[in-house]
């Protein structure tokens, strides 16, 4: 059966969208792929290049050990199996920025095969996705257009740095699911270590495979495996924000379904993503743009990995987004959306777990999501760059455990540390903001205030309302520092309440 | 397995070696006689036998990842663009490729 929420209805009926991502993830190492070259962002023209790659005559490749078990990891973090054996092509085509004329990839038997990870929605769904291959790959130079009018210049600085390419299988079904898969693969090697996920930098980007097809037709697909149930689909290549990825599938299935209702063809093409307009346009469609001639590379032999080797990167990966997910919600008692907030980056998962260490996970949960980074939202800062230092955050939530202050007045030396920093504890003590709960001094202000209003003393009774007036008026009174128990209490005594 | 000329055109396109019209039908007949002489390898019995992806016996040789000095590290770039006929500011200055 075809879900309803991911069907699009277009005027003749309804479709259903598939697609297919290839995430770029570049390996964070020091030197590139198959050379000793910088894999560093950010130098001048042509400075982390090696005779290598640009390829001067007689240089050979020697492969980096590092990439390879970067690789690996990211394979095991997908849950998919790794290949001990696989092996290096060459993808033959000619552009200024591939001085090699043939890119090093792997084609037929790449290092990692098929895995599966979970992808969860904003609504809580959690859909699966299947990894079709990991494989490794260089990347190419950089062409820049717009330095002269009838030039290009090209940079290598990027050309054989490493990058995985990890293959999706065409289970995504919407523009929400592509983009949480996107956003998931990038939450994963974040925890792995093995790419920073620095999109604005080019280390991850992703190339959207997109087709449509008739409502019922995506299901045949599923039963016999059969791919002409599905729809032409298009290549629209390096989206790079998890946005754009959004954006991509949206236009893409509208405009496939327009042309096809309108009696139109979808070819199999390679597009390109307008970021200004947010709209995809053709980018080559050459009858032999996709005739690579892949052979194995013979200045490299194959590359065999020892299965005790795997086992042992196996034993080394740290807590996975998925499993912390599950501990925050079973063993601390968050709820299902804070646990997917909090575990879909480590460095927040890390601060919420100094914060809660030895207190109440949901109290401690609160404080983090909604205060802390309702707060580092408004000032536009990364966890990073907070201003509270997670142990300070905890001792504040102590305060209030301990009734030293109440919540309200926490929230307000919340908003002194992170304005100044500074230690919870001595800020209460310097501003005195310690919680009132000495009964007399409350008692007093009680008084005070039924002597003053007699007309709602009098109403009080019929109308029940009028006792949280009272409750703000003392609260008022007392500078937020009275405690609310304490406080209720002895309202309800004075004025003959329940 | 033969070649024609249309896939002769095609191949030396791809590979973007100039090929004059009239070369086109020889080489057609010289590239058919290689491959032909190569299929002979096909009457070979490999049954049981695993395809061999070198000569050598030996695993493939891997570097640390260090960065290197020397023709395999980078800090180069005037020898990186000393073969190019334009350059600039150690850029390649190439004719304008836009997609």
């Amino acid at each position: 059966m075809s879900e309803p929420r991911k069907l699009l209805q277009g005027a003749t009926g309804d479709w259903e969208i598939v697609v297919g991502l290839e995430v770029h993830a570049q390996v964070s190492s020091q030197a590139k792929l198959f050379s000793g070259a910088p894999a560093t962002y950010g130098a001048g023209p042509n400075e982390n290049v090696s005779l290598v790659d640009a390829a001067f005559p007689g240089m050979l490749p020697v492969l980096n050990a590092y990439c390879v078990e970067q690789a690996v990891r990211t394979g095991l973090g997908l849950n998919a199996k790794i290949n001990l054996w696989s092996r290096f092509d060459r993808k033959n085509y000619f552009y200024p920025d591939l001085p090699q004329g043939y890119q090093i990839s792997q084609y037929k038997d790449p290092i990692v095969g098929e895995g599966e990870i979970e992808v969860e929605l904003d609504d809580g769904e959690i859909v699966r996705v299947g990894i079709e291959r990991l494989h490794l790959e260089q990347d190419a130079g950089k062409s820049i257009h717009d330095l002269a009018p009838k030039e290009s210049y090209v940079d290598l600085n990027r050309s054989g740095v490493a990058l995985m390419e990890i293959v999706s299988k065409p289970d995504i079904r919407s523009a929400d699911e592509a983009a949480a898969y996107f956003s998931k693969i990038r939450t994963i090697v974040r925890y792995l270590g093995t790419c920073d996920g620095n999109m604005e930098e080019g280390s991850m980007r992703a190339d959207v495979n997109v087709s449509v097809c008739r409502a019922g037709n995506y299901q045949k697909f599923r039963d016999t495996g059969d791919f002409s149930h599905l729809g032409t689909r298009t290549e629209t290549k390096n989206v790079n924000s998890i946005r754009y990825v959004r954006q991509v599938v949206e236009y893409e299935a509208r405009r496939q379904i327009e042309a096809l209702e309108s009696g139109g063809k979808i070819d199999q093409e390679t597009r390109l993503f307008n970021v200004a307009t947010g709209e995809t346009r053709t980018m080559r469609s050459k009858e032999d743009a996709h005739d690579y001639r892949y052979f194995p590379d013979p200045d490299l032999l194959p590359l065999e990995l020892d299965a005790a080797w795997v086992e042992k990167i196996k034993a080394s990966l740290p807590e996975l987004p998925d499993q912390k997910r599950r501990r925050f919600v079973e063993k601390l008692g968050l709820s299902a959306y804070d646990a997917s907030v909090l575990s879909a980056d480590r460095v927040k998962a890390d601060y919420f777990e100094t914060v809660a260490e030895g207190r109440d996970g949901k109290l401690a949960s609160n404080w983090v999501t909604t205060e802390l980074f309702g707060a580092l939202n408004k000032a536009g800062l990364d966890i990073e760059d907070s201003p509270i230092e997670a142990p300070a955050l905890g001792k504040l939530i102590d305060l209030i455990s301990d009734g030293v202050i109440s919540g309200r007045i926490a929230k307000d030396v919340f908003a002194i540390m992170f304005e100044s920093g500074g230690d919870p504890e001595k800020i209460v003590e310097d501003k005195g903001l310690r919680q009132v709960t000495d009964t007399g001094a409350i008692e007093k202000i009680v008084d005070d205030i039924i002597a003053a209003n007699p007309e709602q003393v009098a109403q009080v009774k019929e109308k029940p309302k009028t006792f949280g007036w009272f409750v703000g008026q003392a609260m008022k009174a007392s500078g937020g520092k009275a405690n609310p128990q304490a406080l209720n209490e002895i309202l309800k005594k004075k004025l003959g309440v329940d | 397995m033969s070649v024609d000329k249309e896939t002769v055109r095609k191949v030396a396109r791809l590979a973007r070696i100039a090929v004059p019209e009239d070369r086109l039908q020889p080489l057609a007949g010289e590239l058919s006689g290689i491959l032909n002489w190569i299929e002979q390898l096909n009457e070979v019995d490999v049954e049981g036998v695993d395809a061999m992806a070198s000569t050598v016996d030996v695993g493939l040789p891997m570097r640390p990842d260090t960065t290197a000095t020397g023709p395999t590290g980078g800090g180069q770039p005037d020898r990186v663009v000393s073969n190019a006929p334009k350059t600039e500011d150690h850029f390649f200055v190439v004719p304008k490729v836009v997609e």
